[in-house]
Formats: structure tokens, sequence, C-alpha cells
């Protein structure tokens, strides 16, 4: 099949690869750019576990095409610490226990970085709304809603120098 | 200037041992992105694998042509049967003395069963090959129903055991019988109900259900030609064995082979059992002299790796007048699939079931358990729960409740008439095991004062009285006692190799340490809870013991992680390893400082001098001189490996109280409030427990209440991705509230009884309780799961009673 060029910016860095034009932007992460953070679970946009970020969306990486991605801002799993510090929702789960096995973690990190953008101080009723497309097995939610609210408090605390 | 010791308390918090709510050590890896997965192994030169499955339920393979496949540039083989059978691999044993077919074998047995494989350069390449492999087929009569599956002129299922009059564990009664399977006592049993006052049946169904991990299963298989070498790895519960398997299988010496489970994304029990797809990717592997990887997907993860569950079961319970049960018959016919591949030690064809007489003092039982082929997914897994538990467990607290309703007496009374007394301990059931410790009676009280029973009922009885009471109010109750901790070797055994579990543990010259472990954890966290038993163990700072799993050529033999062992069985090991290093390290001590051993506290961290305290050595002063001028005629170092073969089981138990509420006008079922209280003995980290016992009530949630694996006559699955199989999100999964009581068992080194299956175990039943109890008051004894709105509804119809 025919590759198509494409430039993607990944976690701040350009990256320009040759894709066939049906290769899915999980496959592109995970098999060309060897970022594995994203998983698959269920490649019907069910389970959320590949979920990344998409100029400003969030979006199920199991089937939405690489190339639909030429030109965009993606920020994966991997990109969510800033040199070395974890990002507030890392923070949260991590204090809260918010994860068991850890494989539906990275999608859930960035649907709740990319949903407290849009709701920035959310009920326990929105959160669990806000983040219903992303499954887990081994939590149980509790924890998981717990660590969402632990970043939301942390992320409006006054930046300090 | 020497810094001031730190009080014993403030050393006893620095070691963050048993108690202590500790962080998990995992995370880090977690939250970043770093875990290590099956699908993420790549190697040089690596294929990929997929699978050809049959889109019948039942048939003979007529002719495969490969030829269109095989022209495919990228396709490097396609593999049949009959490539196979020279290496004798394409049938292999189960886990429950039955064979399977690794590729079908002239004839497919269920949808979606493994036909053939096509390896390629890519997963893309490899999804277009398996398309275009051609495979004619002339389809059979199917066989859906077990009831149907026994009848005299039913199709024959298992062809390749025509004749065959023994099975695995007996006499084999029609072509489609795997086994029956007695326990307890028939003659006193049938006593009991001939000289009872009163009587109760109930036939109930507990669906097939599938445990869902998110991660599906998959390996890459590694064949070295050169060094004949065999590294595989792999999704699995149970390394040791899958290696133990391979080396049979293949004849490649066990010193050979190298199984690593890495990290793993949910097991619930469905990666215990060695699916063909392993098989294929090994073969596959030898064959071409290069990594081969598969992973399947969500679709063949459903509908073709093992199910669980799928009994029919009668219950009957014989009882005086006032509730006292006398005595307890069940019959069950179980639906095995088409190949009996279930999870279960190899003595209990039904498992560790005949934990069916619960909590209660039950003088006279048997149980009957009869396996069926049908043209079904083979499987059979103990999901979540310690090898038919569940099943048991919700069979006994379904009949202690309709039992509670034909007397009309509170279904807490009714437990509290029943229940095994503390001072009964340890204590004999009617099926022969010997429960360790419980105590029953303070739990529930203690449950029923945390939510204001007595307030509940009374306003129950309210809303029954107004007519206008838009919705139905149910209560369910359920106390349960769980089996786990399989098991000791002179009873349970995995093809023939005892259930033991094992802990190698190393303190190193400057006071870090590292244990390895036959275990593999799934998400329980036992790179934490296992550092915590050593840090209590030995004095030495959780922080920095290392925990290590999954790897065959580094870790002691194990039996693995399934059935809620690990705590119950490989927590002994670490205790009674560490204790070893400990019985050593104290001689050392005692050489350093100048005294006898009995000369010596231990306080925290350190051995002291009684009556001394400025005189003492801590684990690390010890470490060191271990390795550098140990006592002379002493070996040097400090290390332990031990093998623990428990006496017995552990019987953890809890009391569980939920309140639903029914729309009457949807049968929309509302989870008001539902309350866990676990008694799991010894708690080495509470929140770990609480994170466990969450995603057991869950699980158990979405079995109860969504569940369900439909076929039709044909044996078409219907529903076998997450859009039409029921995984609940966070907007329908209920808050929930848990409670603990602490009853340690005598016989485990530190108490600890095990607890991630018993919410998964003991929520099922409760859920069925409240909803049963919200029609009780119009005569109803019981419905069957799942409790989806449509069902409900359906109900509530038939009653009279919706809006």
């Amino acid at each position: 099949m025919s590759k198509k060029l494409i430039t993607v910016t990944i976690n701040g860095k350009k990256e320009e690869r040759a894709v066939e034009p049906r290769t899915l932007l999980v496959h592109f992460l995970r098999e060309d750019l060897n970022l594995t953070g994203a998983h698959i679970g269920c490649e019907t946009s069910h389970c959320g576990a590949c979920t990344v970020d998409v100029d400003g969306e969030s979006v199920k990486a199991c089937t939405h095409l690489a190339v639909q991605c030429d030109g965009s801002e993606v920020l994966t799993v991997e990109g969510l610490a800033d040199k070395g510090v974890l990002h507030a929702v890392q923070e949260g789960f991590y204090k809260e226990h918010g994860l068991q096995c850890g494989f539906c973690t990275p999608g859930m990190l960035m649907r709740a970085y990319r949903f407290l953008q849009e709701n920035s101080n959310p009920t326990e009723d929105e959160i669990r709304h806000g983040m219903s497309g992303n499954l887990c097995r081994c939590t149980g939610y509790q924890n998981i809603i717990k660590s969402v609210q632990y970043a939301a408090k942390k992320l409006q605390e006054p930046v300090t120098a | 200037m020497n810094a001031p010791v730190p009080n014993a308390e403030a050393r006893e918090i620095a070691l963050a041992g048993m108690g202590a709510s500790r962080l998990r050590k995992e995370d880090a890896r977690f939250i970043q992105g770093k875990g290590n997965y099956v699908d993420d192994m790549k190697m040089p030169g690596m294929l990929h694998m997929d699978i050809v499955r049959s889109p019948i339920a039942h048939g003979r393979i007529v002719k495969i042509n490969k030829e269109a496949a095989l022209a495919m540039p990228g396709v490097h083989a396609v593999l049949t049967a009959e490539d196979l059978k020279p290496l004798k691999l394409h049938w292999m044993p189960t886990l429950a003395g039955d064979v399977a077919a690794v590729l079908a074998d002239e004839k497919v047995h269920f949808q979606m069963q493994e036909v053939a494989i096509v390896i390629a350069d890519d997963r893309y390449i490899a999804a277009d090959a398996i398309e275009a492999v051609e495979v004619e087929y002339e389809e059979l009569p199917v066989v859906m129903d077990p009831y149907e599956a026994l009848q005299p002129g039913a199709p024959v299922i298992r062809e390749d055991l025509a004749g065959k009059t023994e099975g695995a564990h007996g006499a084999r009664e029609h072509h489609n019988h795997i086994f029956t399977w007695d326990a307890g006592n028939k003659a006193a049993a049938d006593a009991a109900f001939d000289n009872a006052e009163v009587t109760v049946s109930q036939h109930m169904y507990y669906p097939r259900v599938h445990p869902c991990p998110l991660e599906t299963c998959g390996c890459v298989a590694s064949f070295d030609p050169i060094k004949g070498d065999l590294t595989t790895y792999i999704t699995s519960q149970a390394p040791h064995v899958v290696r133990t398997v391979v080396s049979m299988l293949s004849g490649i010496p066990e010193s050979k082979v190298r199984i690593v489970s890495p990290d793993i994304g949910g097991g619930f029990g469905n990666k215990v059992g060695i699916y063909p797809g392993y098989v294929c990717a090994i073969v596959a592997s030898i064959v071409l002299g290069r990594p081969v990887k598969w992973v399947e997907d969500r679709m063949e993860n459903i509908s073709s790796t093992a199910f669980a569950r799928d009994y029919h079961m009668d219950g009957e319970l014989a009882a005086t007048a006032d509730g006292k049960i006398t005595g307890l018959r069940v019959n069950v016919v179980a639906d095995h699939g088409a190949f009996d591949a279930c999870a279960d030690p190899t003595k209990f064809p039904a498992g560790m079931f005949h934990i069916v007489s619960g909590s209660y003092d039950i003088p006279a039982a048997h149980a009957s358990v009869k396996g069926v082929y049908t043209n079904k997914t083979p499987g059979g897994v103990a999901y979540r729960c310690s090898f038919r538990v569940t099943e048991a467990v919700y069979l006994i607290e379904r009949m202690v409740d309709v039992l509670a309703q034909k007397l009309n007496i509170d279904k807490a009374e009714i437990r509290r008439r029943n229940f095994i007394q503390k001072e009964q301990f340890p204590y004999t059931s009617a099926f022969g095991f010997e429960y360790d410790s419980g105590d029953y009676p303070t739990a529930l009280e203690k449950v029923l004062d945390a939510v204001d029973y007595k307030g509940l009922r009374a306003e129950q009885a309210a809303k029954r009285a107004d007519p206008n009471s838009p919705t139905l109010m149910g209560i369910g109750l359920v106390t349960f006692t769980e089996v786990v901790g399989a098991g000791p070797s002179k009873i349970c055994d995995i093809l023939g190799v005892g259930m033991f579990d094992s802990c190698e543990i190393r303190i190193h010259p400057t006071g870090s340490a590292i244990a390895r472990m036959g275990t593999i954890t799934q998400g329980q966290g036992h790179q934490t809870t296992y550092a915590q038993i050593i840090a209590t163990e030995l004095g030495i700072e959780s922080e920095v013991i290392q925990v290590e799993e999954g790897d065959t050529s580094t870790a002691p033999y194990g039996l693995g992680t399934y059935g809620s062992r690990s705590t119950p069985v490989a927590g002994a090991a670490i205790a009674l390893a560490a204790r070893k290093i400990h019985a050593k390290a104290k001689k050392i001590a005692a050489h350093m400082l100048e005294v006898n051993e009995a000369d010596l506290d231990w306080e925290v961290d350190r051995f002291k001098v009684k009556g001394d305290d400025s005189k003492f050595k801590t684990m690390a002063d010890v470490a060191w001189q271990a390795y550098h001028q140990p006592p002379e005629g002493m070996e040097p170092g400090l290390e332990a490996v031990h093998y623990y073969d428990p006496p017995n089981f552990t019987f953890p138990f809890g009391i569980y109280l939920a309140v639903v509420d029914i729309d009457r006008g949807t049968g929309e079922t509302k989870i008001r409030r539902f309350y866990a209280l676990d008694d799991c003995g010894t708690r080495i980290n509470p929140m770990i427990i609480d994170g466990q016992i969450h995603g057991g009530l869950t699980e158990g949630f979405a079995v109860a209440m969504g569940q369900q694996m439909p076929y039709d006559a044909q044996g078409n699955l219907l529903g076998n991705t997450l859009m039409d199989y029921f995984l609940p999100t966070m907007v329908e999964t209920p808050h929930w509230e848990t409670d603990h009581t602490v009853t340690p068992s005598p016989h485990h080194p530190i108490g600890a009884k095990g607890v991630a299956e018993s919410p998964h175990v003991g929520s099922i039943p409760t859920f069925t309780s409240a909803i049963v109890d919200a029609f009780s008051h119009l005569g109803v004894t019981h419905l069957d799961m799942p409790h989806n709105a449509l069902r409900t509804w359906k109900a509530l119809k038939a009653n009279g009673v919706n809006l």
C-alpha cells in the first residue's frame, strides 16, 4: 500500500514519517514512534485505554487515523510530566491510589488532563460523566474520581515561585 | 556529632511495614507511560501472527486453501492442524484432564475456534492474509443447551472421545457427559429432608460471563535455533506452570525454556489457562526461527478465551419451623463448552464448589455437579473467585433468603440462627472443609448498626403501604465465607504440580534487599505489600526492598497468582523466608555484641542487649558483618528461600448489604447504598485492600446487573465487543462503603487470609438479594441475573406492579 508523508508534533517534538493511509494513530504512536504509553484495549473506542490529546481534544487513538493528524499537535502520557515534575493528574492518581494494573491509566490521565481544562472545578457527577469514556476493570472508579478531584484542587492552587 | 536515635515508634513509621497504607512502589512507571506489557515488546526480526477462526459453531472442515494468503507479499507462513500433526502439537492437554485442539483437527467445535494461523511482517499484513485463507465447512447440528446435550439422541460433540467410557474424573454416562462429581453425604442429607419440618427448593441459573481484563491475551515467542533456547513473554498469571507445560509439549528441556510475565493488564482468572494462540506463536517461532508476536483483539478475547460460570443449579434446604437449617442438597448441570478446560485443581472437577454450605452450621449436606460438553467456548475460569466459589456462595445465599421468605423470618435473623459460632472454630463443614477462624455475628451486627437496618425496613414497609410510591425498595443482605489460599499440596495440584508458593530473599551487604517470588501481580500491588511484610519481619525500610516476579529464569518455582492465593500462600513464604534470615541475623548480632542469643531482644529494626538500650546492632549492621566477617564457621551471606505448602486453606468472610430502588415504570435500578464489611484477617496495606474491594464490587455489579453472553441456537455469540458486552463506566458504578473486622487466620504465619475475590463473590448475590427483596412481598422468591432494566421491567409487569 502506498504511503503518505505526514508531519506531526508529538509531545513538543516535530516528527515526519511516511505511513500507510490506513495506519491507526495508536499503532503509529506505539510501533513507529515507540511511545507505548497509549494502550489498545477494545479497537472500538469504548475503553479509552488509547486516549491521547490531539489539538486540544481527547481522541481515542484506536479509531483515529495517523494521516488525520498531519499538521497536528499530539500529546501523549509520555509528554505529561514537565522536566521530570509530575503533572497534577499524575500526582493525583499516585496519591489517591487511582490505579491498579496500570493498563487503563495512560488513557485515564490523558482524559483527566483534558477534562480539567474543559471544567476546572467539577462536581463528582460531572467527573463521572466527563470521564465515562474510559473504562477501568480494577479500581472500581471511586479512587479515580478522588484522583481527579485532587488534581483539580492542585491545579487551582496559585503558582508559587 | 551523632544524630539522636529515633524512638521505636518513629522507626516503625519509617519502615512502612504491615498495617501502613503505603503508596504503591509500582505506580511511578504506570503514570508515566513506562509500563512494560506484552504488546510493548519488540524484538529484532519479529514477525506477527494472526488467527483464522471458525465462523460456525459445529462443522467438519472439508478443505483449507492457503495459496492466496501465501502469495501475499510479507506473508511468511500459513499453518493448520496438518502442519502441527508431525510435531504432535495439534492437540494439547487442558488443566482439567481433558485435551483441546490447538488448531481445529478436521472439525470445529465452537464459533471462533482457531483453524489456521498466518505469520507475516506486520499485523496489518497478517490481518489481510487471514481473510485470504479459504476454509470450506460442512455444517453439523449445534448443541447449545446442556440439558439437551445429555439427551440420548443428541449430536456427538467430541468425536475424538468416541467409545471412551472413563473420563478424567470417573465414568462417562453419555457421549456429551464429562464427569459427575459428588461431595458430602447423600444418605445423611436425604435423611434430613425426610425428617424436616420445612423444606424449600429453588432453581437458578448463574449465567455465562467473561472476566474481560482490559489487556487482552498475547505473547511474544522467540526460539533461538542455534542455542535451542525458547524465551516467551506472555500474559500469564502462572508463568512457572506455563514453562512446565511448554516443556512437556515441545520437548525442549525446561531449563532452556524461559517464560516471562511482564506487567499484566488485569487477569481475573482469564490469564491462568494456556490458550491455542500461545502454543501457535511458540510453534511458529520454532518453525521460522524468528520471534513471533501474537496479541488477540477484543472480539477474540471475549469469544475464544475462557468464560466463567454457566451453572444451572437446583438448591434445596431442610429446616425446622423456626428456621434452623438441618440439611442442604444441591444439583448442578455445568456447561463447560466444547473442551473441559476449567482452571481447577486436578482433584476438584467442580473446584471449591463444596464451600456451598457457606457461613452456616449445616449438619448434613450433599452436592452433585454434572459437567457437560456443548458447542460453546471452553474455559470455565475461576473468574475473580477461588474455583467456583462464586456459584456456591450465590446458591447458599439465595437459598437462605428463600427459606427466610417461606418462614417469614427476617433475613438477618435467619442468618443469626444458623451462623457457625465463634467458639466452633476450627469448624469442619459437612463437606469436609476445616474453616480456620471466623466471627460472623459480630460482623453482622456491625453492618446492621452502620446502615440502620431497622430504619431501612421501616422505610420499606412505609413505601409498600403507599400505592403511589414510584419505586420498589429492596434490601439485599449476604453473609458469605470464601475459601482461598489454594492450596495444600496433599489435596491441591495443577497437572500434578503441588500448589505451594515460594520466596527467595537476599539481603545485600549495605542492608537493602531483593525478594523474588513465584507469584505475578496483575495489579494487586505485590511490589508494595510484599515489601511491607519483609519490612516488618526484618526491620528494613520498604523503600529499599525490591520485589521481582514473573521471570522463570530468576524466580523460584511457584504456582502463580489467582484464586486470591498470593497473600495466603506466597505471603506466608515471604514471612518464613524472612524468619530464616532473622534467625541467622540474630546469631551474627549476638556474636557482634559478644552476648548469648538469649540475651537479645528484637525491636523494630535492631537486636538490643536486654537491659541496655545503648548496645544494639541494626539489621543493616548485621548484613555488613554477614558479608564481611561472619562468625567463625558460619557460611557468609544473608539470604534464604522458602517454599510454603499451606497446611489448610484460609477462610476470609464478609457481610454485605445493598439498598436498591427500582423504578416501577422503567425497571431501572438505582443502587442507593452498598455497604461491604470484609474480614481478611491481618491487613497488610489498608489502602490496597480498599482498592481491591472497590474493584471486586464493581466487577460484581457488572455481573449481577448487566453481563451476559447470549448465544443464538446456531451457536453465534451475540455480542463480543465492548459495544455489546457490559463493562460499567463511572456513570453507572455505585459508590462503595467499606468496613472491616479482623479475625486472623490461626495457621498462617502472619494471620492474613486474602481479600481480592471476596467483594466479587459476596456482592453478586447481594444485588440479587436486594432485587428479589423488592419483589418479596409479592411472593417472588428468585429472579435470575442479569438484573438489567428490561428483565426487571418484565418482572414488574409479570407481577402487576409496573406503572
